[in-house]
C-alpha cells in the first residue's frame, strides 16, 4: 500500500476550521525529488493543508504518510523531526542578527557547552555551495534584500535537515528578477534530492517551475495535472471553475475636476523618522490612481494621513475646494471620503457583532444609521440587506455575526457598505486581498462602475495585475516618496518592480 | 433556535453556581459542618422579608458600582477607581447636602448631581492622564484611590466636620428634605410581612433608572455603538472616525459619574450624612459583579442580588458556629466559574452560528446553480 517513491502522501484529510476554510477529503501525493505546486484561489484551503502537513494543526480525519510511513504530527517539532521544513510567506527573522545567527537560532551547533561557530559556518557554507545559494553568513539581516532574506529562511530550514520543503507563496514578496533567482535555487535543490511543495496562485510561475500541479478549490483537491499538457488558461479554469476575469478598464472616464489634491505632504513616525516625504498627487473625478510599492514604504501612513488619523507635519490635503488637513476623521468620513482598510480584521470589522453593526461602522453618524444621537436599528438593517443583495454577500441575514462569514464575503460587505454610501473619494487599500476570484471580479466591477459615475479612487494594492488593470495612473511609492508616475498601459511588471525596489529611482537620479 | 440560544446562555451561570456550591460544600465539609444543613438555614433565613429588604439594600450599591465598571469594560477600559470615586463623591454630596435646605426633589437632585460631578472629575483625571501622558488607567485609578482615601480623611477632619466637639466624625445630617423614604410598603402591599428593623432603600428606583440608562446608552445610542466598537476593535473604530482620545476621556467621565452615586442609597436612606464608618469596598465588589453579570444590565442586576443574598444569608452561619467566610469563597468561585463557563458557552454559540452561516451559504449557492 505505502509507496516509497512518494515523499508525502495525504489521504482523506478533512479539517473543519471555524469560519474560514475547510479541507474536505483532500488527496495529495508528492513524488520524492520533485517540485510539486499547489494552486488555488485565496481561501481554497492551501494554507490549512500545509499547516496540517507541518504539524501546526491536526486534521479531523485522514492520514499523512511521509516516505511511506504513517505519521501523526502534534507540533511542528514532530514534522521537523521527519525532515519537513516550512518557509513562511512572512519571514520570521531577527533583523538585528546576522544570517549565521538567524540560521542557527534554536538549533545551535555546540562543542561541549560552547557554541561551535566554526562548525556552524562550515555547514552553512556547504549547504550554500550545494544549492547555489550564496549568502554572506556575517551580513546583518536588516541589510539584506528581500530575496536574500528569503534565501536565509530557506537556509534555516535546510540547516535543520529538511528533505521536504514547503514554500508558502514564496514569490509574493519578490520582484520579478528575484523570482528567477529563486527558481534557479529551487532547481538546484531538487537536483540534490530535495522535495519541494510550492504554494502559489501565480499560474505562470507554477507552470514554469513545477513538475506536477495539484489544484485546490473550495477546500478540495480537484485535479493533479502535468504542466506539460496544460496552459495557464486551462489551469485557471480548473482553479475557479469558470472564466478568469481580467481587470481591464475600458475607455477613460477621467474628468478635469480635481477631487482630492495632495501637496507636499510630509509625516513623521513617533520616533521622528520621515515616513512620508513630499508626497504630491491629484485625483480627479472618475479617475483611479494606483499606488504601487512594496509594503511598508509609506502606504499605511499615507492612508492614515488622508483619513486624518495621522497628523501631517507639512503640506496640504485639499478635498474639493477645502483644505481638510485639520479635519477630524469623522468629519472627513461624513464629507464623503470612503475607506476600504488594508486589513479587514484589524481595521475593518467588528467580528463579534452582527452585520448590520458592521455596515454602520464608519457611517454611524449619518442617515440611515443615525437618528440624532440614536442608533436607527431598522434603517441599519435595511441598508445592510441592500448591501447584501447588491453585492451578493453570502449570508443568512443581517443579524449574523461577521465572524461567521468567509473572508470574501466579509470583504464584499466592507466594499459594499462604502460604495452604497456613494463617497466622493474612495481610499481602497488592497480591496481584493485574500479573497476568491469571483468576489474579486465583483469588486473590480463595482470600482469601475463607480469610477464611471465620477468617483475618485486611490487604489493601494500589492497585486500588480489589479493595479495595472484598474488604474488610470500609476504612482510608485518607495521609502515614503513618490518615485515614479507611470502609464499603466505601457508599463511592464519588470519596470514597476525596479521602481518598487528603488533600483529605478537610482537609475533615473 | 432563539429559545435554544437563551437556554444556552442560562447554562453558564447555572453551571457556575452549582460549581460554587460544590466548592463551598467541600469547604464546609472540611471544617466539619454539614453543607446541606448550612445551605438550608441560609436559605430559610435569607428568604424572610427582612432579609430580602437587606439583600436589596446590599445589591443597590453593588449594582451601581458594577454599571460604572461595565461602562469602562465596554471599551476595554479598566476603571479600578470606583472605590475612590464613590467615597469622594459621597463625601462632597454629604457635605453640600447637609448644609442646604431645599424643596425635597431639588435637594435630592442636588446631592445626586454633586456626587456625579465629583465622581466624574476624579475618574476624569485618570482619563486625562491616559490620553496626555499615556498612563495606564489601572495604575492611575488605583493610585487615585489611595489619594482619595487620604483626601477624605483630611477633608472630613478639617473642613467638612459637622461638630468638632462631637466624638462622631461626620458631615452635617441631612434635613428631612433630603431623606428618601423607604419602600417597606411594597412588602405589605403584596401581603407579605413588613421587614423589621430595616427599611428598603427608596434609592432602588434610581438604581433601576441607572440600569435602564446604561442599557439605552450602550445598545441604542450612537455613543454606545462607538464605545463598543472602540472596545471590540480600536483600529476599526479609528478608521470609522471615532476619536480614541476623546472616547477615553468621555468614557471615564461617565463611568466615574455613575460611580459617584454608589454610596447614595445608604446616604439617602439610612446615614443621612457622610460618616467615618461609611460603607467601603463596594467599588471592588462591583468589579466582581460586573464580571459576574457579563456587563449586561439585567445580568449585573441578578449578580448584585445574588451577592446581596449571599452576604445577608451568611449572617445566620455565625449563630450556628459555622465560619461565614465560606460565603466569600462562594462569591470568589462563582465569579471565576462564570467567566470560564461563559467562555465555553460563547464558543459553543459561535460554532453553531458559523456552521449555520456556512450551511445557509451552501444552500444559497446550490439554489443559484439550479437557477443558472
Amino acid at each position: 500500500m505505502a509507496d516509497e517513491s512518494l515523499a508525502v502522501e495525504l489521504t482523506g484529510i478533512t479539517k473543519t476550521f471555524p469560519g474560514v476554510i475547510a479541507n474536505e477529503d483532500v488527496e495529495l501525493a508528492v513524488g520524492a525529488g520533485t517540485i510539486h505546486a499547489i494552486v488555488g484561489e485565496n481561501g481554497a484551503g492551501k494554507s490549512t493543508l500545509m499547516k496540517i502537513l507541518y504539524g501546526m494543526q491536526s486534521p479531523d480525519s485522514g492520514t499523512i504518510r511521509v516516505r511511506g510511513k504513517e505519521v501523526d504530527f502534534k507540533t511542528p517539532k514532530d514534522a521537523i523531526a521527519e525532515g519537513i521544513g516550512m518557509v513562511h510567506q512572512h519571514f520570521m527573522l531577527a533583523d538585528n542578527l546576522t544570517v549565521f545567527e538567524n540560521v542557527v537560532l534554536g538549533s545551535e551547533p555546540t562543542k561541549g557547552l560552547q557554541l561551535d561557530f566554526a562548525a556552524g559556518k562550515e555547514k552553512i557554507a556547504d549547504i550554500g555551495a550545494a544549492y547555489g545559494m550564496e549568502l554572506d553568513p556575517d551580513a546583518l539581516v536588516e541589510s539584506l534584500t528581500v530575496g536574500a532574506r528569503q534565501r536565509t529562511e530557506i537556509l534555516k530550514v535546510l540547516f535543520r535537515g529538511a528533505r521536504i520543503l514547503i514554500l508558502d507563496e514564496p514569490t509574493a514578496v519578490l520582484v520579478p528578477q528575484e523570482v528567477d533567482e529563486l527558481f534557479v535555487n529551487l532547481r538546484g535543490m531538487v537536483e540534490e534530492g530535495q522535495t519541494i511543495i510550492f504554494i502559489s496562485h501565480h499560474l505562470d510561475e507554477v507552470l514554469a517551475i513545477a513538475d506536477s500541479i495539484t489544484v485546490m478549490r473550495g477546500g478540495r483537491t480537484v485535479a493533479t495535472v502535468d504542466p506539460e499538457g496544460i496552459d495557464a488558461k486551462q489551469l485557471a479554469e480548473l482553479m475557479v471553475g469558470s472564466e478568469l476575469p481580467t481587470p481591464e478598464t475600458t475607455e477613460s472616464t477621467v474628468t478635469d475636476v480635481v477631487e482630492l489634491s495632495v501637496r507636499g505632504v510630509e509625516a513623521l513616525s513617533p520616533d521622528g523618522r520621515t515616513v512620508l516625504d513630499d508626497v504630491t498627487f491629484d485625483i480627479r473625478q472618475g479617475e483611479i490612481v494606483g499606488i504601487a510599492g512594496v509594503e511598508g514604504n509609506g502606504q499605511a501612513e499615507l492612508i492614515d494621513a488622508l483619513l486624518g488619523i495621522r497628523e501631517v507635519s507639512a503640506g496640504s490635503i485639499r478635498f474639493k475646494d477645502e483644505d481638510i488637513a485639520n479635519w477630524s476623521t469623522k468629519r472627513r468620513r461624513e464629507a464623503g471620503i470612503g475607506i476600504i482598510p488594508a486589513d479587514r480584521h484589524r481595521e475593518g470589522l467588528l467580528l463579534q457583532s452582527p452585520l448590520w453593526e458592521n455596515t454602520m461602522l464608519g457611517h454611524q453618524t449619518v442617515k440611515p444609521f443615525a437618528n440624532g444621537p440614536w442608533v436607527n436599528r431598522k434603517g441599519a438593517r435595511e441598508r445592510t440587506s441592500a448591501v447584501i443583495e447588491r453585492f451578493d454577500v453570502k449570508t443568512p441575514g443581517p443579524d449574523v455575526h461577521a465572524i461567521a462569514l468567509s473572508g470574501g464575503n466579509q470583504q464584499k460587505l466592507i466594499v459594499g457598505k462604502e460604495m452604497i454610501a456613494e463617497p466622493h473619494v474612495l481610499v481602497a487599500a488592497h480591496p481584493t486581498r485574500g479573497i476568491d476570484v469571483g468576489a474579486q471580479a465583483a469588486i473590480w466591477d463595482e470600482l469601475r462602475a463607480a469610477r464611471k459615475e465620477g468617483l475618485a479612487v486611490l487604489l493601494i494594492s500589492a497585486d500588480l495585475e489589479e493595479l495595472i488593470g484598474l488604474s488610470d495612473r500609476l504612482l510608485v511609492i518607495y521609502t515614503g516618496r513618490i518615485v515614479a508616475d507611470l502609464d499603466p498601459k505601457t508599463v511592464t511588471p519588470e519596470e514597476l518592480g525596479s521602481y518598487m525596489t528603488g533600483v529605478g529611482a537610482e537609475a533615473s537620479a | 433556535m432563539n429559545l435554544k440560544k437563551m437556554l444556552l446562555s442560562l447554562l453558564a451561570p447555572t453551571a457556575a453556581m452549582i460549581f460554587a456550591l460544590l466548592v463551598a460544600s467541600i469547604a464546609l465539609w472540611a471544617v466539619g459542618r454539614n453543607p446541606i444543613d448550612a445551605f438550608g438555614s441560609m436559605w430559610s433565613f435569607g428568604t424572610t422579608t427582612t432579609s430580602i429588604a437587606s439583600m436589596v439594600n446590599r445589591a443597590i450599591p453593588l449594582y451601581i458600582a458594577a454599571v460604572a465598571v461595565a461602562i469602562g469594560f465596554q471599551m476595554g477600559l479598566f476603571n479600578i477607581g470606583v472605590e475612590g470615586q464613590y467615597l469622594l463623591g459621597a463625601l462632597f454630596a454629604g457635605w453640600i447636602g447637609g448644609n442646604v435646605v431645599l424643596w425635597a426633589p431639588l435637594h435630592v437632585a442636588l446631592v445626586i448631581l454633586v456626587a456625579v460631578i465629583v465622581g466624574a472629575l476624579w475618574s476624569g483625571i485618570a482619563g486625562f492622564l491616559k490620553v496626555t501622558r499615556g498612563v495606564h488607567e489601572v495604575i492611575s485609578t488605583i493610585m487615585l484611590n489611595f489619594i482619595a482615601f487620604s483626601l477624605i480623611a483630611y477633608l472630613l477632619l478639617n473642613w467638612f466636620r459637622d461638630d468638632p466637639t462631637s466624638l462622631n466624625l461626620q458631615t452635617t445630617t441631612f434635613a428631612a428634605s433630603a431623606q428618601i423614604p423607604g419602600l417597606n410598603w411594597v412588602f405589605t402591599m403584596f401581603g407579605f410581612s413588613e421587614p423589621r428593623g430595616i427599611s428598603m432603600h427608596g434609592f432602588l428606583f434610581v438604581a433601576i433608572a441607572i440600569g435602564i440608562f446604561y442599557y439605552i446608552l450602550v445598545k441604542r445610542t450612537r455613543f454606545g455603538f462607538e464605545l463598543r466598537a472602540s472596545g471590540m476593535n480600536p483600529g476599526a473604530a479609528r478608521m470609522a472616525g471615532v476619536a480614541p482620545k476623546r472616547m477615553v476621556v468621555v468614557t471615564m467621565l461617565i463611568s466615574g459619574g455613575v460611580a459617584g452615586m454608589v454610596g447614595l442609597a445608604t446616604m439617602f436612606g439610612n446615614l443621612h450624612a457622610y460618616t467615618q464608618d461609611f460603607p467601603r469596598g463596594l467599588g471592588f465588589t462591583g468589579i466582581a459583579v460586573a464580571l459576574l453579570g457579563r456587563n449586561s444590565a439585567v445580568g449585573m442586576a441578578l449578580g448584585a442580588l445574588l451577592f446581596g443574598f449571599m452576604e445577608r444569608s451568611a449572617l445566620i452561619l455565625d449563630f450556628e458556629d459555622t465560619p461565614k467566610e465560606v460565603v466569600q469563597i462562594m462569591q470568589g468561585v462563582v465569579v471565576l466559574a462564570v467567566v470560564v463557563a461563559y467562555e465555553v458557552v460563547n464558543r459553543m454559540i459561535e460554532k453553531r452560528e458559523i456552521k449555520a452561516a456556512a450551511e445557509a451559504t451552501r444552500s444559497l449557492e446550490a439554489g443559484e446553480e439550479v437557477a443558472a
